[in-house]
């Protein structure tokens, strides 16, 4: 019911991303969908892909600080109230949003959002038990 | 204007009658009243007796940083603590600081020595002193104070820090005379002249700088700046704090060292050997009247060189030349000591985080900025790959850096390896100051 994000550290300076991006490249590894948060010096870049074992390899091997960090991806009706309809179920139980953001695809007719959370088994207990979709990882990487 | 007029124009030959004399009783007492010393000279197959003339100290072992910091806090004490009225620290996490005591009489001799540091800058007891030198375990704020209420002056003691209350005294109060790092003066001046304040018209009239390295550019400067005579004084608290030595407002050629209270020796610092008078070398003091914290052949890690010459001044005893460099990685950031050594202590102690590091030292405008980079590992993003866990990880390193050493740093983490490894020795400072 998971998935797996790669979090890469990275300086603020130009050509960061574009040293990243070229690494996983050569490495046909195929980007599903990523994130950008940033500070004043540096930023962590959070990446969904296809090969998630081979794009940590091959990024720590180039001397990247690469972490792998367990995420959720939960469907989301694409109309007005769909976010807040998940967000509506997590606030009543008390859940905390550490970061989200959004997968590239669809799901059918549904947007996909990646929550990170602290305590996944809780939040994903919580979405199933209101009848919200979660998506395993497997789902995701080929999507 | 001479404060001491016997001592300080003691004709060379009774001076060194003197300093023997001297030198002969602390060597004495040393031996029988501290360990460090005890084994030091045993070990060297040197013994008290041997001194028989000033020359037969060079046979002598040296008393290095490392000494005093094994022996953190008190084991280089000479008397017990019921005799020390006062406790001086230097920064750095605990063994890596150095301890200083002083009795009743050593703090008398202190006032004494600034007080003729006052004088020799041309100061009287009608004069008003705004001490801007750090008060606290750091020798410089309340030694400063003590020398200038022995010489009968008005003194503001108001520390480091809060500038824009610093100018309105200066403005407010008229004091005549200032003392603080050069640097900290330029940097009055500037806030001043930004806040609309002629800082060329204050009732300033001496300048008493030290406690960090700078150049005849920078008194002229200063000099241009707060409109003053700026005048260069030297200490370390190892020896005692400022007034070690002092230059003369007739001459403002070199310092005179104190000489009937500290032995100056310069050495050669990589083979240790004793140079004559008018040699660059390093400074090795031994302190002849220190009662708490007596130290024999003190290694400075400063390099000078003694000015032999007499001085227009009148006085006979010998001046150094101004310090423009050490001979090891110790840096100076507004006037604060700070090895490379102490910045890696406090990285080590903070969980998660690897001692690979690059200081980077400017200085914007007239103030030291200290940068220090360090290389995030796995570690530290593995936990949670959060912004706020690097802030909040930033933020605990400034504020260790600042609790522990004095310093306000700026932290920037970087990638793993982008920091240069060095074989051997690393010197993982860059400094761009050009004073």
């Amino acid at each position: 019911m998971k998935v797996e994000q790669i979090s890469i550290f990275l300086e603020n300076k130009p050509g960061g991303l574009e040293n990243v991006t070229r690494i996983l490249r050569d490495a046909n590894i195929n980007i599903r969908t990523l994130a950008v948060a940033d500070t004043s010096d540096f930023g962590i870049v959070r990446l969904i892909v296809d090969q998630v074992a081979d794009a940590n390899r091959v990024l720590k091997e180039n001397g990247y600080t690469v972490s792998r960090t367990t995420v959720v991806a939960v469907e989301v009706p694409d109309q007005p109230g769909g976010l807040h309809s998940i967000l509506e179920v997590l606030a009543k139980a008390g859940i905390n949003i550490e970061y989200m953001y959004a997968f590239v695809e669809k799901s059918g007719r549904n947007a996909v959002m990646l929550f990170r959370f602290d305590n996944p088994d809780a939040a994903i207990d919580v979405l199933l038990k209101n009848n919200k979709t979660v998506l395993p990882g497997e789902k995701l990487y080929s999507l | 204007m001479i404060y001491n007029e016997e001592y300080e124009t003691l004709p060379r030959e009774v001076l060194e009658i003197l300093q023997l004399r001297r030198l002969q009783q602390v060597v004495q007492r040393v031996y029988h009243t501290v360990g460090f010393y005890r084994k030091s000279f045993d070990d060297a197959g040197v013994s008290p007796d041997d001194i028989k003339s000033l020359d037969d100290l060079r046979h002598f072992p040296f008393t290095t940083k490392q000494n005093l910091r094994d022996n953190y806090p008190f084991g280089l004490f000479a008397v017990p603590m019921s005799s020390v009225v006062r406790l001086h620290a230097s920064s750095g996490t605990t063994g890596r600081s150095t301890v200083v005591g002083y009795t009743k009489r050593d703090i008398e001799n202190w006032s004494e020595l600034m007080a003729r540091c006052f004088v020799a800058a041309g100061l009287t007891k009608n004069d008003m002193i705004h001490n801007a030198y750090g008060y606290g375990l750091f020798t410089g704020g309340l030694g400063v104070h003590y020398g200038a209420e022995k010489l009968g002056a008005s003194v503001i003691p108001i520390s480091g820090g809060n500038t824009k209350r610093q100018i309105m005294i200066l403005q407010d109060f008229g004091p005549t005379a200032i003392c603080c790092t050069p640097s900290y003066a330029l940097n009055l001046a500037e806030q001043g002249e930004a806040m609309g304040i002629d800082m060329r018209n204050l009732k300033l009239r001496v300048g008493i700088f030290g406690a960090e390295p700078w150049s005849e550019k920078m008194r002229q400067e200063v000099e241009d700046a707060l409109n003053l005579t700026a005048m260069n004084i030297y200490g370390l608290s190892e020896v005692m704090g400022p007034g070690v030595a002092m230059e003369c407002l007739e001459g403002r050629e070199g310092m005179h060292v104190f000489e009937d209270h500290f032995l100056v020796e310069t050495i050669d610092p990589l083979t240790g050997e004793v140079l004559p008078p008018g040699e660059r070398g390093e400074l090795v003091f031994t302190t002849l009247t220190k009662e708490a914290f007596p130290l024999i052949r003190y290694r400075t890690r400063d390099i000078s060189r003694i000015i032999p010459e007499p001085c227009v001044c009148g006085r006979s005893l010998y001046r150094m030349e101004r310090i423009m460099g050490r001979s090891d990685d110790m840096l100076i950031i507004r006037g604060v000591n700070v090895f490379p050594s102490q910045i890696e202590d406090v990285l080590v102690g903070i969980e998660g985080l690897d001692p690979h590091y690059q200081l980077i030292v400017n200085r914007e405008g007239t103030l030291d900025k200290l940068e220090v980079q360090v290389e995030v590992n796995e570690r530290l993003l593995s936990n949670a790959d959060e912004i706020k866990t690097l802030q909040k990880i930033e933020q605990r390193i400034v504020k260790d850096l600042k609790d522990f050493l004095g310093v306000t740093a700026r932290v920037k983490l970087v990638e793993p390896k982008s920091l240069q490894r060095f074989e051997g020795k690393a010197s993982r400072v860059i400094d761009n100051r050009h004073i």
